[in-house]
């Protein structure tokens, strides 16, 4: 009888084949989402109406400014594009995910299996971005600029750097959704905590406003936390205000906040397993 | 060697009690009132390997805990515990890869997708080799009969359908333990039948160790030549199932297990007639 026949002895996992279980979960997620595709075509429609908003606002606080917080109006309408369709690439309801396994007690199922639990959440999250950026963010992207041109980075590298910053950002902004998931070891409403962290999302990481636009105490307090490396800095790659060694500062800074956020949301994973109490059964 | 070694196992929960009315939700806000249950109350637990356990006891009796804190899912309080050379809950990764757990009121299965691409991912998580994936996938078939919906998502199957399904996802990395939290619950007859015929093969033909909990002693006859009987978190009971008809007269199982419960002790004879009195 062969060794692995043996029952429990099923051959240890090595480096490789755990990429690649990571990598058919990506796979697995990008064919699920398939089935909502229709849903996203009304997130297009809901996006493009949300920056017209915008776009009429900024028109209006603009009229006869030449430029605030050292945007003119041109570059502040491509912000404001170039912001919510970003976001609607690295977006994702991974906070609910994880709060809804967690207070169902669907957790119990993630616990015997061998793997991090994190590391699958986050698989499955890079699904769910691709199949977003291929039939949310890009088509949107196209509509709008049909319906209203707006600039384009200086140069191919510049939307290069941007591309691979929004990535930072999509893996920092998981990061702290999923952090902010585990609260629902915790407690049993973490409706408030995601609208709060929704709120502090949406304002400091210059989605709504750009951080240039706030007072300088104010700057000085957001620059002590990663959101701005979310939305804003990558933003201002795109308008080639960040350039040359200044975007590789931006991308250490990104690393910098994917580590310190790993070492948290693992230390908080660990405490919070210990004092899991299972809901139901 | 033990296969599974559990000793003064203890699980405590803090429990919250809220407070009646307006005011007290308000003074809940400063001062929370807790109480401690005690869920498992320091039991000891010795399996062998290739040992079949049947663990059974009322409603919160404390089996599905002890079972979490075997598979690593809780920490236990106190006491220790060792499971196939490992402590569950600090190696859950390495652990995890010699158990097969099924939980009869949750699937562990892909809500939305078919379940062969269930089994497939199952297949990378544990690193089967796809021969060894296909030749269990075709013994388990042989007896769980599953081929014809296979290829159909897990919303769409019906319990028993499911329930074979899920007991396939458990076993296809073919772990040294299986653990089974009440497999055959709202199952019907041949549904049953079909799974505890499965078990008994696979327990004496990969000599898979299989601990169960069940509310159906028809699964404990079937199956389990020991027996082990929780109640309010302390073990009443645990020894072979002959020992227990002989030390109770031949009783029916049931009438067994239910004086039990009432809080007979084996070595008190409890007169039948008694028991009829309180509860005529």
């Amino acid at each position: 009888m062969p060794d692995h026949d043996l029952p429990g002895r099923s051959r240890p996992v090595g480096f490789g084949n755990r990429f690649l279980l990571y990598l058919e979960l990506v796979r697995m997620e990008f064919v699920n989402n398939l089935a909502y595709r229709s849903s996203y075509f009304t997130g297009i429609f809901n996006y493009t109406i949300q920056i017209g908003a915008y776009f009429f606002l900024w028109d209006a606080i603009y009229s006869g400014r030449r430029a605030i917080g050292g945007l003119n109006k041109e570059e502040m309408i491509t912000y404001v594009i170039v912001a919510w369709v970003a976001r609607s690439f690295y977006f994702s309801n991974l906070d609910r995910r994880v709060a809804v396994e967690i207070r169902d007690g669907k957790i119990a199922l993630e616990l015997i299996r061998p793997y991090s639990y994190q590391m699958v959440k986050y698989a499955r999250a890079s699904g769910e971005a691709f199949f977003r950026i291929l039939f949310f963010a890009v088509p949107a992207g196209t509509v709008i600029y049909f319906i209203r041109p707006f600039g384009l980075p200086p140069d191919w590298q510049a939307g290069l750097l941007f591309l691979l910053a929004v990535i930072g950002g999509f893996v920092i902004n998981s990061q702290i959704s999923m952090i902010a998931g585990f609260c629902a070891f915790f407690t049993q409403s973490t409706s408030g905590i995601f609208r709060a962290k929704r709120v502090v999302m949406d304002l400091f990481s210059g989605l709504l406003l750009p951080i240039s636009f706030y007072p300088g105490w104010a700057r000085d307090i957001i620059k002590l936390f990663p959101f701005q490396t979310v939305s804003y800095m990558p933003n201002l790659i795109y308008l080639g205000k960040i350039t040359g060694g200044a975007v590789l500062k931006v991308i250490l800074l990104q690393l910098f906040w994917v580590a310190f956020l790993g070492l948290v949301s693992v230390l908080f994973w660990r405490f919070a397993v210990k004092h899991v109490v299972i809901q139901g059964g | 060697m033990a296969l599974i070694e559990a000793r003064g196992l203890t699980k405590e929960f803090r429990i919250f009690r809220r407070r009646e009315g307006v005011m007290g939700a308000f003074r809940d806000l400063f001062q929370r009132d807790y109480t401690t249950l005690r869920a498992v109350d320091g039991i000891d637990f010795v399996v062998a390997e290739g040992e079949m356990v049947g663990y059974i006891g009322a409603n919160g009796a404390g089996k599905s805990t002890t079972i979490k804190m075997l598979t690593g899912i809780l920490v236990p309080t106190a006491g220790s515990v060792n499971v196939n050379g490992f402590i569950p809950y600090k190696e859950r990764e390495k652990y995890t890869r010699g158990i097969g757990v099924v939980f009869g009121q949750r699937s562990q299965l892909w809500w939305d997708i078919a379940v062969i691409e269930s089994f497939k991912l199952l297949r990378r998580i544990y690193n089967v080799s796809q021969e060894e994936f296909k030749a269990r996938l075709k013994k388990f078939d042989d007896i769980l009969e599953f081929g014809s919906f296979l290829h159909l998502p897990v919303r769409k199957l019906s319990l028993g359908q499911r329930m074979r399904c899920d007991l396939t996802a458990a076993l296809l990395h073919n772990p040294a333990i299986l653990f089974l939290d009440e497999p055959t619950i709202g199952l019907d007859v041949l549904g049953k039948a079909k799974i505890r015929e499965f078990l008994k093969e696979i327990n004496s033909e990969s000599k898979t160790t299989v601990i169960l909990t069940t509310h159906d002693l028809g699964d404990i006859e079937a199956l389990c030549p020991r027996v082990a009987i929780i109640d309010k978190g302390k073990m009443l009971y645990d020894g072979s199932v002959d020992n227990l008809y002989a030390q109770w007269g031949h009783d029916k199982m049931e009438d067994i297990v239910k004086k039990i419960y009432e809080g007979c002790k084996p070595e008190q004879y409890c007169m039948i007639e008694n028991w009829g009195d309180t509860h005529a």
